[in-house]
């Protein structure tokens, strides 16, 4: 039993000491048989704070402490590093969780909440008093990572990755790879286009022998954990064996009968049942849509490198780590949204931005030509009401960047009827260069958003200007255009798969936006690029770098450290029944004989620490280090204390 | 009334597990979805460690239900963790009849990592039923 106990209440700012009084927590605790000491603290994670504990324990030679904050989640390994620092075992130390599970919880309970505390603290400090000193664990984990989705973000942290030499399994459910990005024309700030953007990063991808890229395939299932996690994956065919000579692929698109919308174009056009999104895409080799094929095998008839027989196949795959980079989808705004889809020239940016790659000299939308449009920013994205409340962050510059464009090419005169642009940093060159080229700026109040009418072949834009005089202006316009944010991917499964949290906002959740940005609350499984939140190309990456270099962190060094939660026999009180051996998912009991007795004995190799033997022993000889008896039944007594 | 003097709300003990429920209940108070504050969590590494001593000593001890948050299909252990929890929850049911004890004071259910919701929404209503009781 530990007699020098130091407890730390922490305010997290206002986070936990608005709703939990921090001090009568600490006035509560104080006299707890155990304790030495105990003290509030603005922020326990802090560098003063953190140095001030340390302090204590070497000062006062405390033998254990107690850190009530928030999720040991967040902050576990942060107060082990504090406590090896101060001289103690990091299994000295027990976190309590007085924030996710008492202020935040309980925030309409605010005195239910302090009560609630109390106890959490007194069992911490009960469990606390229990500990004994331990050793991390070491497994084997397999240097392999296996990135999904083969975006910007998934080829750039495939490259990385495979550059620090782990092994990289690149998974993209389409058949072709760039993700959003391809979809896009030139960008700012280098003028390269999405195409060659994407074009560099996958000669990069096809050369690295650390690589293996599947396309069309999707993970369908995971078993294992963290150093050791199995991936069942299912694989598409392309239906395509090796290329068609070039003029055999055209004639093979034009004899296909079925014309279905072009997704890659946000139905701008038509596309057949065989196809490329783009001419020199990625893999080079053309791909059948066999939801949409009818078999009717004219296809065939001109390649005969076409086969309509492939079968989906599975195969599993075993890797240490995953990285999910799977991104966006934009925003597809509600019929009759701002006119979409009721009036017949109202489009979203990104149906503008392949309107403009599809167009030669003349930039024409439904046989007129467009020589005025105007802009409606913020459509799905900071909205009062429902979860798209955040900034999707690319619009502004997107919009104006498309604007500078089109007035360079087509000199078309651009409206942009916004709520604050944020054309932040470089981008903000683009937001100059559009004034300068006479494009007119008004903003407006989300409450009294624009009205479209149609006008003729045309629209009317009526809004109230917010910044001079409130007047109602009348704005016609040949397009409409709905900058739109982003919103997760649409049937993403992989997050359900592996169990991913998502925040308020629906994309994929980190463990801390600050301390922890790319890894989520499963062992092993980084996020990288859209898939965690909006952001731009540039931001995409740099994230994903993030989430290489922590994945590869992870499993570059062949084994993992875990927690030394063993599986303990009480050879004294052990008659040796079996039970526990048999339930054993991982054979680590076996029989053993001591001084003429059975008992049984554990394979510290094979433990993993789940502690399903404990229930089945008939004689209660197994205890789990870290959840002994002593340590659980001490923790409920003090919970209800 | 108080907030304070509300103490006809039942105690809860629940055993939820590190990797899976666990983060569903730190999601819920993300979210400032609000249950009972009169439910305590204790953290073990998989359901189907929960003996049915520990379980007893709770109700021994005062409390008036104990759900077990469970892993189901998830667990990162067994396949078979369902299973194996629900057998945990019919041997205590039967300590609990020979100790005259209503089975309905132990519950279990799958909450998953991102099972905040369904946590809350079992919460809310574990709580009033053993309240009313």
């Amino acid at each position: 039993m530990k007699q020098k106990i130091g407890v730390y209440i922490c305010h997290c700012g206002a986070n936990i000491a608005d709703h939990i009084d921090v001090e009568k927590v600490k006035a509560s605790v104080e006299t707890y048989p155990g304790v030495f000491l105990a003290r509030t603290t603005m922020f326990a994670c802090s560098d003063s704070a953190q140095k001030e504990i340390e302090e204590d324990i070497r000062s006062n030679q405390l033998d254990a402490i107690v850190v009530a904050s928030c999720s040991p989640k967040l902050h576990l390994q942060t107060f082990r590093n504090v406590a090896m620092r101060g001289g103690l075992n990091q299994y000295n130390y027990v976190q309590v969780n007085i924030r996710e599970q008492g202020s935040w919880a309980h925030s309409d309970k605010p005195a239910d909440a302090t009560t609630k505390a109390i106890q959490l603290v007194k069992a911490g400090i009960a469990r606390v008093a229990e500990s004994k000193e331990l050793e991390m664990l070491r497994i084997n984990a397999a240097n392999k990572v296996a990135v999904i989705g083969a975006g910007v973000a998934g080829l750039r942290a495939a490259v990385e990755l495979a550059d620090m030499g782990t092994e990289v399994f690149l998974i993209e459910k389409e058949h072709f790879i760039g993700g959003r990005v391809s979809q896009w024309g030139k960008l700012f700030t280098s003028d390269q286009t999405g195409e060659m953007i994407v074009k560099n990063l996958y000669k990069d991808v096809i050369k690295h022998p650390k690589v293996k890229l599947y396309t069309g395939t999707q993970v369908a299932a995971k078993s294992g954990s963290v150093g050791n996690y199995n991936l069942e994956l299912k694989i598409t065919p392309r239906f395509i064996t090796e290329a068609c000579i070039p003029n055999a692929f055209d004639k093979a698109i034009e004899v296909c009968p079925v014309e279905v919308d072009d997704e890659f174009n946000f139905g701008m056009n038509k596309r057949k049942a065989i196809y490329k999104n783009y001419a020199s895409e990625f893999p080079h080799l053309p791909a059948i849509d066999i939801e949409n094929c009818t078999k009717c095998g004219k296809c065939v008839e001109v390649c005969s490198n076409i086969d309509l027989d492939q079968e989906v196949r599975t195969e599993t795959i075993n890797v240490g780590s995953i990285l999910i980079s799977t991104g966006f989808d934009p925003y597809e705004p509600a019929e009759g949204e701002y006119g979409y889809k009721t009036i017949d020239n109202v489009i979203t940016l990104q149906q503008f931005l392949r309107l403009i790659e599809l167009s030669g000299s003349k930039l024409t939308y439904k046989g007129k030509e467009i020589k005025t449009v105007g802009y409606i920013y913020c459509v799905g994205s900071m909205q009062i009401k429902g979860d798209k409340k955040y900034c999707s962050r690319y619009c502004c510059t997107s919009a104006i960047h498309t604007a500078n464009e089109v007035y360079d090419k087509y000199k078309v005169k651009s409206y942009h009827l916004n709520r604050g642009i944020r054309t932040y940093g470089k981008q903000e060159l683009l937001y100059t260069q559009s004034s300068l080229n006479g494009d007119v700026y008004v903003e407006f109040d989300p409450k009294k958003e624009p009205v479209i009418i149609k006008n003729g072949k045309g629209a009317v834009i009526n809004v109230i200007d917010l910044l001079t005089a409130k007047e109602e202006l009348e704005i016609p316009v040949d397009l409409v255009v709905l900058v739109t944010g982003m919103v997760p991917r649409k049937g993403n499964t992989i997050g359900d798969i592996l169990k991913v949290p998502i925040g308020r906002d629906k994309f994929f959740n980190e463990i801390h936006p600050k301390l922890r940005p790319v890894e989520t609350v499963i062992d092993g499984v980084q996020i990288a690029g859209a898939s965690q939140s909006p952001k731009n190309i540039s931001e995409s990456l740099k994230s994903s770098l993030a989430a290489a270099s922590k994945a590869a962190s992870l499993v570059s060094k062949g084994e993992i450290e875990l927690e030394p939660t063993l599986a303990k026999i009480h050879k004294n009180i052990c008659e040796w029944c079996g039970k526990c051996a048999a339930i054993c998912p991982f054979g680590a009991i076996t029989k053993t004989t001591i001084e003429g007795r059975e008992v049984a004995q554990v394979n510290v190799a094979n433990c993993k620490g789940c502690g399903m033997c404990l229930p089945v022993c008939p004689v209660d000889a197994i205890d789990l280090i870290g959840y002994t008896n002593r340590e659980i039944e001490s923790m409920i007594d003090a919970l209800i204390d | 009334m108080s907030e304070t003097a509300k103490k006809t709300s039942a105690k809860v003990l629940v055993f939820s597990t590190e990797k899976i429920s666990d983060p569903a209940i730190d999601l819920a108070g993300l979210l400032k979805l609000h249950y009972p504050p009169t439910v305590y969590v204790i953290t073990v590494p998989c359901s189907s460690s929960v003996k049915p001593k520990w379980i007893m000593h709770a109700f021994e001890k005062g409390y008036d239900g104990v759900f077990i948050a469970a892993d189901g299909s998830d667990c990162p252990f067994s396949e078979t963790c369902t299973e194996k929890t629900s057998d945990i929850i019919a041997q205590t049911h039967i300590l609990m009849k020979e100790k005259g004890m209503n089975p309905a004071k132990l519950k279990m259910a799958a909450i998953c990592s991102v099972c905040a919701e369904p946590f809350v929404k079992h919460m809310n209503n574990f709580v009033e039923e053993l309240s009313r009781n």
